[in-house]
C-alpha cells in the first residue's frame, strides 16, 4: 500500500517542491538588491499582459513541450536522455536541408516534410547513444553529453563550411523560400475575428506539440508499446522474464526521444528564425530536463511545465530589458527547479511521508475508539 | 616544425591542461567512492567566478582561491546532500548545479561589477604570476636543454606545479593508505564498508569534499592563472572534457595525467592550425580538433580499445536496511 494519497503525490510535492524554488528564486533576487514582487509583477505583464507576451510565451513553449516529452518517454524507461540540446540542433539540420532543397508547393506539405526530416535527424542522433548503451554498455548519460558537444562542432562545420551562402560571413544558412513560412498565431486567429499581436512567433508548431502531447500519452498508457517501455523502466529483469527485450526498449524509447526533441526545430528553426544559425536551440534541450521533471513525465504535466517555462523565459527577457537582472536569473530558477522536483524529490517526500502516516494511525486509532 | 615551436606547443599543452587535471582528480574520487560527479563544470566556474571576485576585491590572490575553493566546497556540500543523503538522482543533481553556477555567477557579477557578468581585470597582487625556477635563466641558452627548461618547466604560476604534485599524491592517498582503501570500497562495495564497521556516509561525504577543493583550485586557475578575470561561461565544457579524461584514464590517476595532457595538447593545437598542416599535411577542421575528446571518449566507452570499467557501485544510493 502506498503511503502518500496519489492526489499528494501527484499534485501535493511537486507543488512543495516548486515553491521551494520559487523562494529560493526570490532570495536571489532580494541578494541583487532588487525587489522580487516587482520583478514577478513586470515578468507576469511582460509575458502574460498583452497578445504580444503570449505569443513569445507559447512560442518558447513550444520548444520546451518537444524537449520535455523527449526526456519524459526516456524517463519512463529509466533512461536519461541528457542529448536533447544536441538531437535538437541535428534537427534543425535536417528541417533547413527540408526546406532549402525541396521546392515545396504550400507550407503545410513543408511542414510535414521537415518534420519528419527533423525527427529523423534527431532520431539517428539518439540511436546512436542508444545502440551504443544496448549492446556495448555504454552510459548513456555520459555518452549523449558528449554527442552534444559532437553535434555543436558537427552543426559549426556543415553552417561555416558547407550551408553558408556565398558572400556571407555570418555562420548561417540562406533564408528559406517564402512558401515555406508557416502561419503564426495571427494568422490562425484572424479569421475567427480574434486579434492576435503579429510580430510574436508563436505558429502553427505550438498546434503541433499538443499533437505530440497527445500522442504520447495514447502510446505510453494505452498501448503495448507503452506498457512494455513502462514494464522496463521499473524493473529490467521482470520486464526481461516477461519476454521484453531491453535492446528493443532502449532503441525504440531514445528513437521516439530523439525524435521528439529533433522536431522542436520545425518551431525555432522553420517557424521562427527561417534559417538555421548557429546555437539556435538556445538551452532548450536542458530546459527539457526541468520540464520533465516537475511534469512528472506525464504529458499533460510537461504540458503544464512548459507553459510555465515559457512564461519564465518571456517574463526574464522582459526583466532583462527593463531593470538590471540579467537574463541569467532563468537559468537559476531554472537550476533550482531541477534540483528541488528532481534531486532533492526526498527532501520533500520523506517528511510528507511521514506526516500522511502520523495522520492515518491516528484515524485509525479514532475508528478503533469509536466502536 | 623547429623545436622552438614544439616547446611552445607544449608549453601551452601544459596551461590548458592543469585545469583538466585538477577537475579530473576531482572527478576521480567522486566516482572512486561511487559518487558520480557530472557538476565539475558548475563547480569550476563557480570558483572561478568567486576567485577572480574575492581577488579583485581583496587584491590578495590567495584571499581569492580560498573564495573560489569555499564556493566549490558549498557547491559540493548540495550535491552530497542530495546524493548521499536524500538519496536522490546524482545525475540529477550534477545537472541543477551546472545550471546553479552557469547563472548565479553572471547574476552576482552584475549585481557587483556592472560589467555585462564579467570581473574587473586582475592586476598585480590579483593573479597568480609565473614562477621562475633556480637556474632558469642561467642555462636559457644551453641548446636543447636549456629552452626545455626555461620555457616548458620554469615559468608556470604555482597551481600548475601543485597540480601536477596531485597526481601522485592521489595514487599514494588511494593505493596506499588505509583512508584511500576504504574509499576505493566504497565505491565498489558499500555494503562491505559498512559492515566493516565504517562509516559509508562519512567516506563518501569526505570523497565529494576532496572533489570540492580539487575544482576549487582549477576554477581559481582559470581566472586568475590562466586569464586575468572571469568572464561569463568561462569553463567552456571544460569540466566535461575532464569528465571524459577521467573515463579515458579508466578511473586512475596516471593514466588521468596522460589523458588530460592529451587533451590538452588537442586545446593548443586547435590554436596553431599551422602547426599542423605542416604536421600531417592535411589543412584539419578545428572543429574536428575541438570535438576529438568527446569522440575519444565515445570510443573508449563503448569498449574499442580497452574496456573502462566504472566503479561498480557508482550512481548507486546506499540504502543501509529497509
Amino acid at each position: 500500500m502506498d503511503v502518500m494519497p496519489k492526489w499528494a503525490e501527484v499534485i501535493l510535492v511537486p507543488l512543495i517542491s516548486l515553491l521551494l524554488a520559487a523562494i529560493l528564486s526570490a532570495l536571489v533576487i532580494l541578494g541583487i538588491g532588487e525587489d522580487p514582487v516587482a520583478a514577478v509583477k513586470l515578468m507576469v505583464t511582460g509575458a502574460l499582459g498583452s497578445t504580444y507576451g503570449w505569443g513569445y510565451t507559447l512560442y518558447y513553449a513550444t520548444n520546451f513541450i518537444f524537449t520535455g516529452l523527449a526526456v519524459s518517454i526516456a524517463f519512463h524507461a529509466r533512461l536519461f536522455n541528457i542529448g536533447g540540446e544536441g538531437q535538437a540542433m541535428l534537427g534543425g539540420l535536417g528541417v533547413a536541408i527540408a526546406c532549402l532543397y525541396i521546392p515545396w508547393p504550400h507550407w503545410s506539405m513543408a511542414l510535414v516534410g521537415a518534420a519528419v526530416m527533423a525527427g529523423l535527424f534527431g532520431a539517428v542522433w539518439a540511436a546512436i547513444p542508444a545502440w551504443l548503451q544496448a549492446k556495448r554498455g555504454s552510459h548513456i548519460v555520459i555518452t549523449t553529453i558528449m554527442f552534444n558537444f559532437i553535434a555543436a562542432a558537427l552543426l559549426n562545420y556543415v553552417l561555416v563550411n558547407l550551408m553558408r551562402p556565398k558572400g556571407s560571413m555570418d555562420p548561417a544558412t540562406a533564408r528559406f523560400p517564402e512558401a515555406v513560412n508557416l502561419p503564426t498565431l495571427h494568422d490562425i486567429l484572424a479569421p475567427f475575428g480574434i486579434a492576435f499581436s503579429k510580430s510574436a512567433p508563436a505558429n502553427v508548431s505550438f498546434l503541433v506539440a499538443i499533437a505530440a502531447c497527445f500522442v504520447l500519452w495514447v502510446l505510453i498508457w494505452r498501448t503495448r508499446l507503452g506498457y512494455e517501455i513502462r514494464a522496463y523502466g521499473h524493473s529490467e529483469s521482470a520486464a526481461k522474464y516477461a519476454g521484453i527485450s531491453p535492446f528493443k526498449i532502449i532503441m525504440i524509447t531514445m528513437i521516439i526521444s530523439g525524435a521528439l526533441a529533433g522536431m522542436m526545430a520545425i518551431n525555432n528553426v522553420m517557424g521562427e528564425a527561417e534559417r538555421l544559425v548557429l546555437n539556435s536551440t538556445e538551452g532548450a534541450g536542458f530546459i527539457g530536463i526541468a520540464v520533465a521533471l516537475m511534469g512528472r513525465s506525464h504529458p499533460l504535466g510537461v504540458f503544464i511545465s512548459a507553459i510555465l517555462f515559457g512564461f519564465l523565459y518571456q517574463g526574464g527577457a522582459e526583466l532583462a530589458l527593463w531593470t538590471t537582472i540579467p537574463r541569467e536569473l532563468i537559468v537559476v530558477i531554472q537550476a533550482l527547479v531541477i534540483l528541488f522536483t528532481g534531486a532533492l524529490d526526498n527532501m520533500v517526500r520523506m517528511p510528507l511521508e511521514r506526516i500522511f502516516l502520523a495522520l492515518r494511525k491516528r484515524n485509525a486509532k479514532a475508528a478503533e475508539g469509536s466502536k | 616544425m623547429d623545436y622552438m615551436t614544439l616547446i611552445q606547443l607544449l608549453d601551452s599543452t601544459v596551461r590548458l591542461a592543469t585545469p583538466l587535471l585538477l577537475a579530473c582528480l576531482a572527478g576521480l574520487f567522486s566516482e572512486r567512492a561511487g559518487i558520480f560527479d557530472i557538476g565539475l563544470e558548475g563547480k569550476m566556474l563557480a570558483a572561478a567566478f568567486f576567485s577572480a571576485a574575492v581577488a579583485s576585491l581583496s587584491g590578495s590572490v590567495w584571499i581569492g582561491l580560498a573564495a573560489g575553493i569555499g564556493a566549490s566546497m558549498a557547491l559540493s556540500i548540495v550535491h552530497g546532500v542530495a546524493s548521499i543523503t536524500f538519496r536522490g538522482n546524482q545525475l540529477i543533481s550534477g545537472v541543477a548545479i551546472n545550471f546553479l553556477a552557469a547563472g548565479i555567477t553572471v547574476l552576482i557579477a552584475q549585481s557587483w561589477f556592472r560589467q555585462g557578468g564579467r570581473t574587473p581585470s586582475l592586476m598585480g597582487g590579483g593573479r597568480f604570476e609565473a614562477i621562475t625556477l633556480p637556474g632558469a635563466e642561467a642555462i636559457a641558452d644551453v641548446p636543447i636543454i636549456g629552452p626545455l627548461y626555461s620555457e616548458l618547466i620554469s615559468g608556470h604560476s604555482i597551481l600548475v606545479y601543485m597540480a601536477f604534485a596531485a597526481v601522485p599524491l592521489t595514487w599514494w592517498l588511494l593505493y596506499r593508505t588505509r583512508f584511500g582503501l576504504r574509499l576505493r570500497a566504497v565505491g565498489e562495495n558499500p555494503a562491505a564498508v559498512d559492515t566493516a564497521g565504517v562509516s559509508v556516509v562519512g567516506l563518501r561525504y569526505a570523497a565529494v569534499a576532496i572533489c570540492g577543493v580539487l575544482c576549487g583550485i582549477a576554477g581559481a586557475y582559470l581566472s586568475t592563472a590562466l586569464q586575468a578575470g572571469f568572464v561569463k561561461d568561462m569553463s567552456a565544457g571544460r569540466g566535461f572534457i575532464a569528465l571524459a579524461a577521467l573515463i579515458f584514464a579508466k578511473w586512475r590517476p596516471w593514466y588521468a595525467l596522460y589523458s588530460t595532457l592529451l587533451f590538452g595538447l588537442f586545446g593548443a593545437l586547435e590554436t596553431r592550425p599551422d602547426v599542423i598542416e605542416s604536421l600531417i599535411g592535411i589543412k584539419m577542421q578545428g572543429q574536428l580538433l575541438g570535438a576529438l575528446p568527446y569522440i575519444m571518449t565515445v570510443i573508449i566507452l563503448a569498449g574499442f580499445g580497452g574496456k573502462a570499467i566504472p566503479p561498480r557501485a557508482g550512481g548507486e544510493p546506499y540504502v543501509k536496511e529497509r
